[in-house]
């Protein structure tokens, strides 16, 4: 990779460096004021000749990130990875969507035929009980007949349609498979991208010590939490004090409020 | 019981309906933010809300604060069905007149002994 080169030949300039100082004090001790000079010449002109490498091996490096992400929006519909990743997001915002939306479709109507099931079968129950003690008259016998063969059929069809709903319910997870291959991507890309940060951020540290910048240190800002706007789930609840890690810690909380 | 369920998200707000079917009310109006939210309860005579907090444009806890302010709604019971879970952000939202704090993910079970709790004490 082009940071281990770069390390290599930044140390061999440091050797350079303090090798001709040491030649430099030297002669300005046998006072060799023109070799001095001419030695201070030197390493100007080997530290501009780095410099130029440096910064020429930055502008590669930068060149290539650009490349690699295709970030460049000059290319018009080429895609970068930044708008790869924000449709790959919107797909899984779909895909989870949908699946959930399926998933309520067939409960709700897989419902009311359990329902269904369950109070024609508590009132045949009622009534078969009824005949097993003996107490039901020869007509309501014949009606309750009637009603059993009409709730065996149509508990037949509920249940098939209630097993149809279901399957098309386990199917309905799907999504997860499909958008954890999109999610696993993005976060491949967003990984790549940081190291690439870190290194041309490595490469133009070396530019400033070659050119003596000191940019002090970088503050870098603190993003804010707006409570008040809300901040979304926490990933992490189980490590962070200032978070309820769950119901019985937010009643909890509560409750030491006088609630 | 008239309810108003207030979430960015109409799955969340199709699953509170469910739960709330299934505990006895049918009678539920949906709104997808504040903004949405708050003419609905002045004109509406709702009994209960249900919301959540992070939404765009006016947020649930931002809702709960008009819903004080206003004379007419500010006996209406809130409960706040939220993922926010920052202590900070509860105890505001309990300093706010919240009636109730469910954080998602949630069950049926939390959601039903909440609610009832509210019109417990609402009733108590």
């Amino acid at each position: 990779m082009a940071a281990v080169e770069l390390d290599s030949t930044n140390g061999d300039f440091e050797k350079l460096f303090s090798a001709k100082a040491k030649e430099l004090m030297a002669r300005l001790e046998q006072n060799d004021l023109t070799g001095a000079v001419g030695l201070i010449q030197d390493l100007q002109k080997v530290r501009d000749e780095n410099l130029y490498q440096e910064i020429g091996q930055l502008t590669r490096a930068l060149h290539e990130s650009i490349k690699k992400f295709r970030l460049d929006s000059s290319v018009q519909g080429a895609g970068s990875d930044i708008d790869e990743a924000n449709e790959g997001l919107a797909y899984v915002v779909n895909m989870t969507a949908k699946a959930a939306n399926t998933t309520m479709d067939k409960v709700e109507e897989s419902m009311p035929l359990s329902e269904g099931i369950a109070s024609s079968s508590a009132e045949i129950n009622q009534e078969w009980k009824r005949f097993l003690k003996k107490e039901l008259a020869p007509a309501e016998f014949r009606d309750l007949t009637k009603r059993i063969t009409v709730f065996l059929e149509s508990t037949d069809a509920s249940t098939r349609k209630i097993n149809k709903n279901l399957s098309d319910i386990l199917l309905a997870q799907d999504f997860q498979d499909l958008t954890g291959q999109v999610i696993q991507k993005i976060t491949t890309m967003v990984t790549d991208v940081e190291a690439r940060l870190v290194n041309l951020v490595a490469m133009a540290g070396h530019v400033d010590q070659l050119t003596g910048i000191n940019h002090g240190k970088i503050e870098v800002e603190k993003k804010e939490e707006d409570l008040q706007q809300g901040v979304g789930p926490q990933l992490n609840a189980e490590n962070e004090e200032d978070v309820a890690t769950g119901q019985d810690d937010v009643d909890d909380l509560l409750s030491s409020l006088g609630f | 019981m008239k309810i108003l369920v207030v979430d960015d998200f109409s799955t969340m707000r199709r699953i509170i309906k469910n739960l709330l079917r299934d505990l006895g009310f049918t009678n539920t109006q949906e709104a997808d933010d504040g903004n949405t939210a708050l003419p609905m309860l002045q004109n509406g005579s709702f009994d209960f809300l249900v919301t959540d907090w992070n939404m765009p444009g006016m947020t649930g806890i931002e809702l709960l604060k008009h819903v004080r302010e206003d004379d007419r709604l500010k006996d209406l019971p809130v409960l706040m069905v939220t993922a926010e879970a920052k202590r900070d952000q509860i105890v505001a939202a309990a300093q706010a007149g919240v009636n109730g704090y469910v954080i998602k993910p949630f069950t049926a079970a939390v959601l039903k002994e909440k609610i009832e709790k509210i019109f417990e004490r609402a009733e108590g």
